[in-house]
């Protein structure tokens, strides 16, 4: 797809941030475009995390912009990008854990009005996750991570989307069902949302990705497509554990 | 339940597990256990004792036939005083409690028999011991003062209560030798008791406590009865009271002799405490009235109680509906029926009741920990004193209202309109004090707002404001609530109280209750559970944080309100921090974040044991009521952490583990691709 002709949803220009007198994120520049799969990379404390978090409006920039359908949004909370279809799906799930599983899904849907959106919405999550149907009334807390993988996945599509962002969505998931939650990723991302996935499991994460950057220390250190990421003999020594 | 105690389940193998399961292990006497029972009880029973309860309430007579020994502080009563029960209970309890025993489905449970009577008199006997250690060690200690011929203790200064009146108490007043084997045999026989009630057939149990617990409630409760016959009795005589809805019940008429009086002299000893054949009376009808009862129910009202829980929740509207009307139809008549004393307890139970619906919205639903929730209750009731008291502090300008006739009468509606100022200022201090605060999480805030519930009271207090509010004077003859037609609530009528309770709480549990199944209470619940989580579900957390705040501050607020018109004085030291605690103690003890739960702590903290500086029903324990609370508490915490009445949804989270075992032993657990474990929990 040719993303020059398109304007992005989401973009990151020169975005600086810091924790107190910390230099997190180092003029870093992103742009996700509608209905694509993007992944972010990158070890422990690259900032990852702060990027989500600005990207959702819970940590402000220093210096740079983000801009939201060509909006500049730097000083808009976060309810406001989630009303414009920018929502998260939290690092471990994070499901509300003594709330059922239907009042998780309802939350996901908090800022919506539209009753009848909102219930075609609960219909689609039901038919592509029937077990979350079936466990409706039960505590989010007592389900198996699988599931509670799904109902994660279904309160955020609860805000019906354009943008899903992912923090981690393989972390603290068995070896077998990380495989399925990639499946599930790519099934939303089908549908016509634009992922954006931030991950440690470089090899899968490209594997179905459109494009990646790779973060280091802050920086941007490589921005491609995801088969050349996937090439790159850099990020295949330090990531996908070649010699 | 996963774990099934033998207290009230039989346990029954399935047909497959009986054919193979051998005869009932035969029980032998866990020692250890024993050791471990005996010196909690013998522990119990020093502090118990040195807490100056047992020689404090010996001056109760609670049943006049038995003698026990020798009466301290209570030369004519000849019984058992609620001083000796308060030492006497807790041998039973333990007693009884040592034979509990954990059956794990699929396990066998052991056969009760001599075993049991055994470790239950060694508990007994160790606890008895335990009473005689203490009253060796005070007889060392013990000397007389060669000047006035008194005997003196040495240790006397720091343990008040180690003195002779508890010697006397402990021995009998025949010396330590005497209680070397008294107390062990006392303890130890009544142990056995209660170790022996394993031992009955359920029904015959159940009979059996029927008639102690009657027997003991009616003795202790004596004052309530009197009173509740004395209404009753009234209204009997002149069925005319209840057209009288809103009039003083109590308008001067001579008392009506009761038709009970009779009976209250057949059952009550002149000196108090129950006579030997009001004992056998009262015993003998409960133990027939229980036997019956589960003769003719026959587990029906269980099964009933079970199905209705068991519908879902849209389908159990009908049954609902008729429930509260039938609840709110005998609480308006209610009143009726019980004299002074009931309804005052009543009204301080009201009173305790919307300040606790209001801080469970707050802890309970938004899991903000609020300590210095007291300072919303004192707005309200300040703001109420200055607008319908004459005797306001004397700086107020003359454009403040003041809901007074010329001549010193309230206002008709006057304590309406202050209510529309009450709400304004709760709101407002619940906005200034939450704004800086709720920016903070967990215990820095719980630490803040005790704080500043403390700065508010202690404004209130100030010699700076005393112009205002009296300092520590405070403000008297505040005017009752004048509803012109509708009546008059003051004090000094608390039927009138009980109402206007009644309806401020029925406002506070239907908030409560909506709000809880609402867009606004779910967003608090997503808060408690995770904030950051909440907010990046689009939830303004900081405004919904505040919004909490502001709605309890405003049910205390109703509550301060109610309380000014009631006392017709307030002063600063209503408003300890103590308040704020105690209420926090109500909404743990019944269960947090749960309206039924917030409704029974009340009615048990607040109506049996007593609120800050209002008496309850146990009016004798009421200097011991702290000491009642804390060990409540713990207790609480250590065994039913989900409170009194559990949330079923929080019950399940703290008691997760024996789910897992339960699911697991019967093979309903789920182990999934993944190797998590997931259990089937049937719906809320």
């Amino acid at each position: 797809m040719s993303n020059a002709t398109k304007t992005p949803i989401l973009e990151f220009r020169n975005i600086n941030t810091h924790y107190g007198a910390v230099h997190i994120l180092k003029d870093v520049n992103l742009a996700i475009y509608p209905g694509e799969m993007v992944c972010l990379l990158g070890g422990n404390a690259s900032g990852k995390s702060t990027t989500l978090k600005t990207l959702l409006g819970m940590v402000t920039p220093t210096t740079g912009e983000v801009v939201l359908d060509g909006e500049v949004v730097n000083d808009k909370p976060t309810s406001y990008r989630v009303e414009r279809g920018i929502t998260m799906v939290p690092e471990n799930r994070r499901l509300f854990k003594r709330l059922s599983v239907g009042e998780n899904l309802q939350l996901g849907a908090y800022l919506r009005n539209d009753k009848d959106g909102i219930k075609n919405d609960l219909e689609r999550i039901y038919d592509m996750f029937p077990r979350v149907k079936e466990r409706l009334t039960q505590k989010a807390g007592t389900l198996s991570g699988g599931e509670q993988q799904m109902v994660a996945m279904g309160r955020a599509l609860m805000a019906s989307p354009r943008v899903l962002l992912m923090d981690e969505p393989s972390m603290g998931l068995a070896p077998a069902l990380v495989q399925t939650n990639f499946e599930l990723i790519q099934q939303i991302h089908e549908e016509g949302i634009a992922i954006f996935m931030v991950e440690q499991n470089a090899n899968m994460a490209l594997s179905i990705a459109d494009r990646g950057w790779v973060l280091q220390t802050g920086k941007v250190v490589l921005d491609d497509t995801a088969d050349a990421l996937l090439q790159n003999p850099d990020l295949r020594k330090s990531y996908l554990g070649e010699a | 339940m996963s774990t099934t105690t033998t207290d009230n389940d039989v346990f029954e193998p399935s047909p497959a597990e009986s054919a193979m399961a051998a005869a009932p292990v035969q029980s032998s006497v866990d020692w250890n256990k024993v050791a471990r029972f005996g010196g909690i009880l013998a522990l119990a029973l020093v502090f118990i004792s040195l807490s100056g309860m047992p020689v404090g309430l010996d001056k109760r007579t609670i049943l006049y036939w038995i003698n026990p020994g020798v009466y301290v502080n209570n030369p004519d009563g000849v019984g058992l005083t609620l001083g000796y029960l308060s030492l006497l209970i807790w041998p039973i309890l333990l007693g009884w409690a040592v034979g509990n025993e954990v059956v794990l489905e699929g396990m066998q449970a052991t056969k009760r028999g001599f075993s049991d009577l055994l470790a239950g008199f060694g508990v007994g006997a160790l606890g008895g011991l335990g009473v005689f250690a203490l009253t060796f060690l005070m007889g060392l200690d013990r000397e007389m003062d060669p000047d006035s011929g008194a005997l003196v203790y040495g240790v006397r200064d720091p343990l008040v209560n180690w003195n002779e009146n508890l010697y006397v108490l402990l021995t009998f007043n025949r010396g330590w030798g005497f209680a070397l084997w008294v107390w062990p045999l006392l303890a130890g026989v009544l142990a056995l008791i209660g170790a022996g009630l394993r031992l009955l057939p359920d029904g015959i149990r159940k009979a059996v406590l029927a008639a102690v617990t009657a027997i003991v409630s009616v003795s202790i409760f004596q004052f309530l009865i009197d009173d509740v016959i004395e209404g009753v009795g009234e209204t009997i005589n002149d069925p005319g009271r209840l057209s009288n809805f809103f009039g003083d019940p109590d308008d001067g008429r001579p008392r009506v002799d009761s038709v009970f009086d009779g009976l209250i002299e057949f059952v009550y000893a002149q000196t108090g405490g129950l006579r030997l054949q009001g004992m056998i009376l009262i015993g003998v009808v409960a133990a027939a009235l229980s036997l019956a009862g589960s003769y003719v129910t026959r587990g029906r009202f269980k099964a009933s109680r079970k199905a209705y829980f068991d519908k879902p929740l849209a389908q159990r509207t009908m049954s609902t509906s008729v429930l509260m009307f039938v609840t709110a139809l005998a609480l308006i008549i209610l009143p009726f029926f019980t004299g002074k004393i009931a309804n005052e307890l009543f009204a301080n139970v009201g009173i305790f009741l919307l300040l606790a619906l209001g801080l469970n919205i707050v802890v309970g639903l938004a899991g903000i920990l609020d300590l210095g929730y007291v300072a919303f209750f004192a707005v309200g009731g300040y703001t109420t004193a200055v607008l319908t008291s004459a005797g306001r502090g004397d700086e107020w300008p003359s454009w403040v209202p003041l809901f007074v006739t010329d001549d010193g009468e309230a206002v008709v509606g006057g304590w309406l309109i202050a209510l529309v100022f009450v709400v304004i200022f709760a709101a407002i201090t619940g906005l200034l004090i939450g704004a800086p605060v709720i920016r903070m999480r967990g215990d820095y805030l719980a630490i803040v707002t005790l704080g500043f519930g403390e700065i508010i009271r202690l404004l209130f207090l100030s010699d700076w404001l005393s112009g205002y509010f009296g300092g520590a004077q405070g403000i008297t003859n505040i005017e009752s609530a004048d509803f012109g037609p509708l009546g008059t609530v003051s004090g000094i009528n608390p039927r009138s109280v009980f109402y206007l309770v009644l309806f401020f709480s029925a406002i506070a549990i239907y908030v409560s209750w909506r709000l809880e199944r609402s867009r606004l209470g779910r967003a608090w619940m997503a808060i408690r559970e995770d904030e950051s989580v909440a907010e990046a579900m689009g939830i303004n957390t900081v405004n919904m944080k505040l919004m909490a705040f502001v709605v309890g501050a405003v049910l205390a607020s109703f509550s301060g309100a109610i309380f000014s018109a009631k006392v017709g004085s307030i002063f600063p030291t209503s408003f300890l921090i103590l308040v704020s605690i105690i209420i926090l103690v109500v909404v743990i003890v019944g269960g947090m974040g749960n309206i039924m739960g917030v409704i029974v702590g009340s009615l048990v903290l607040i109506g049996v044991l007593g609120g800050p500086k209002q008496p309850g029903l146990l009016q004798e324990f009421s200097e011991y009521k702290l000491l009642i609370y804390g060990a409540l508490l713990i207790w609480m915490m250590l065994k039913r952490p989900e409170g009194l009445v559990p949330n079923a949804r929080r019950s399940r989270e703290l008691h997760q583990d024996e789910f897992l075992q339960d699911a697991w032993l019967k093979g309903e657990v789920d182990t999934g691709d993944d190797g998590d474990v997931a259990v089937e929990v049937a719906p809320a």
